[in-house]
Order: structure tokens, then sequence, then C-alpha cells
């Protein structure tokens, strides 16, 4: 069981997984997001009483959702390297942070794209508008920490830590419309209860949230991929797969 | 297909927001080929600098970790 553990962390059979899974993983993500788009725009019918402007949903929850998720990855991550040294693990946290504020700020500005005809104002600071924010801040905090430091394994272990204490903050997110009096609408989806969406609504938004993962492992495995490849460049399965042609 | 563009008279914040999305997730695409095309570039130097120090270079086996 160890043993299979330890392979899985070796950044050479990373390297050599990833390769098989990325050009899967990027068909799927296509074929997700191109029916999910297509439903979302031409099949899935208007709000009573939002009209055609809540169609914004099919791109503003699954970025809020991958805001999260990737974020909950980097913390799991950081804790993996932090207890076990697992380099892969501080891999995979660095090269996910980019895309994850990529993720939190779309979900902020297609949400005031949402909020200016709907609620009359671009932004409110509500708990869950702010605590979103805070995320952002939180994301471009540990990128600028990680870049700040010059020792790597110094400014790895600074930026786990940052990650670990700001992850708090995602739970605060999701309760913050239950917890606090908000503008923003409760949850429809992610609660304990069947869902106040009409499936045809639904069935797109699911859609285009796992089509949104799924873009987020793809780029996080090439990433992953790249960052590998410098850090190995003077090894010799790098150098044989170079001189094969097969980076 | 007026319609469809007019998004119901909310044209105006509809397709910004999926214009927007479009073009920071096809950044991310863009960005994540141009780091690979740069560690590339890394190897294909540190290839070259093993291959000019010494007739018979040897190279730094990886260490499983």
């Amino acid at each position: 069981m160890f043993r299979w553990f330890h392979r899985l962390a070796s950044l050479k059979n990373f390297y050599r997984l990833a390769e098989i899974l990325i050009p899967w993983l990027g068909a799927l993500c296509a074929i997700l997001l191109a029916v999910g788009l297509y439903r979302g725009l031409f099949v899935a019918p208007a709000d009573y009483e939002q009209g055609e402007s809540y169609r914004i949903i099919y791109v503003h929850v699954p970025a809020a959702w991958m805001s999260m998720f990737v974020y909950v990855v980097m913390a799991f991550c950081s804790a993996l390297f932090l207890i076990w040294k697992m380099k892969l693990a501080d891999i995979v946290a660095e090269v996910s942070a980019p895309i994850g504020a990529a993720f939190t700020f779309l979900a902020l500005a297609t949400g005031s794209l949402w909020g200016k005809p709907m609620w009359g104002t671009w932004w409110e600071w509500d708990a869950r508008l702010t605590s979103e924010l805070i995320l952002l801040f939180l994301y471009i905090g540990y990128m600028a920490l990680r870049a700040s430091l010059d020792n790597r394994s110094t400014a790895a272990r600074a930026a786990a830590i940052l990650a670990l204490v700001g992850v708090v903050n995602i739970p605060i997110i999701h309760y913050s419309v239950e917890w606090w009096n908000t503008l923003h609408q409760p949850a429809s989806i992610t609660k304990l209860d069947t869902p106040s969406i009409h499936i045809s609504m639904l069935i797109p938004l699911l859609l285009m949230a796992l089509g949104f993962t799924i873009f987020y492992l793809v780029n996080m495995l090439a990433r992953a991929r790249s960052v590998i490849l410098e850090r190995e460049a003077s090894t010799s399965w790098v150098q044989d797969r170079f001189k094969e042609n097969r980076l | 297909m007026s319609e469809f563009l007019a998004m119901g008279g909310y044209a105006m914040y509809v397709w910004p927001a999926f214009g927007l999305t479009f073009v920071v997730m096809g950044t991310i695409v863009a960005s994540t080929r141009l780091q690979r095309r740069r560690s590339i570039a890394t190897v294909q130097r540190r290839q070259q600098i093993n291959s000019a120090s010494e007739p018979n270079s040897r190279t730094m086996d990886a260490r499983q970790q």
C-alpha cells in the first residue's frame, strides 16, 4: 500500500500518467462545455422573474464553485506537503493557484454583471460577495508569498501554511447566505434538500460545472508537468525523453 | 436570431459575462501552453550544457522521492 502511494508521488510516474489523461480529459471538457452552453443558451427556458438575464448562472455558478473547489484542493495538497513532504502535492498547489484566482475573479465579475440588472447594483458588501472577494485576496497573497521568497522550500512551506489558514474562508463563503442576511440568494442546489431549481435549468448548470472542473484538471495536470520538467531537467529520465522527442 | 442576441433586453450584461469567461479561460489555456514551451526550452538548454561539458558527460540520476 505504501509502495503504491510512494509510486503515486513519484514525479516521473505522475508525468507519464498525466500525459495519458490530458487528451481524454481535454476532449471530455470540450464536449461538456459545448453541450452545457448549448442547453443553457438555447434549450433552457427563460426565468419567470429574471427573464433571460439568469443565463449568466451558467458561467457564474460554475466559476464560483471552482473558485472554492480549487482552494480546497490547494489546502489539501498543502497539508499533504507539510505532513508528508510530498513534493508533488506542493507542485499541484502551486500551479492550481492562478487558475483558482481566475475563477474567483470570474465569479465576482459575472456576479456583478448579474447583480446590476437584478439588484440594481454592481456591488454590495454582503457576506457572500465580501467573503468571495477575500478569497481572491487569499489567492493573490498565496501567489505573492511564493514569489517573494527566494528559497523554494521555504516559499513552499510558507505558502502551504497560508493556504491552510485561509481555508476557513470556504465554509464561510458557503454558509454566508444562511448565517447572515445577504443580498445574494440562498442555496438552491448545495443543500441537504432537493434542488429548488427546475431540472431543465439544472442540467446545463451541472454540465457546465463538470466541464469547468475538468478544465481545471487538464490545465493543472499540464502545468504540473511543466514544473516537473523544469525541476527534473537534469535527470536521465527527462533527458532520455527529450532525446527521443517524447517530452 | 436577433431575439437571442438581445437576451430579453439584458444583452449588455449577459454577453460580456460569457465573453469575459471565454477570454479568461482562453488565457488560462494559452498560458498553460506557454509554460510548457518554456519548460521544454529549459530541458533543451540543460541538454546542451550537459553535452557541451564533457565528451562522456554523466547526467544526474533521478532521485526517487
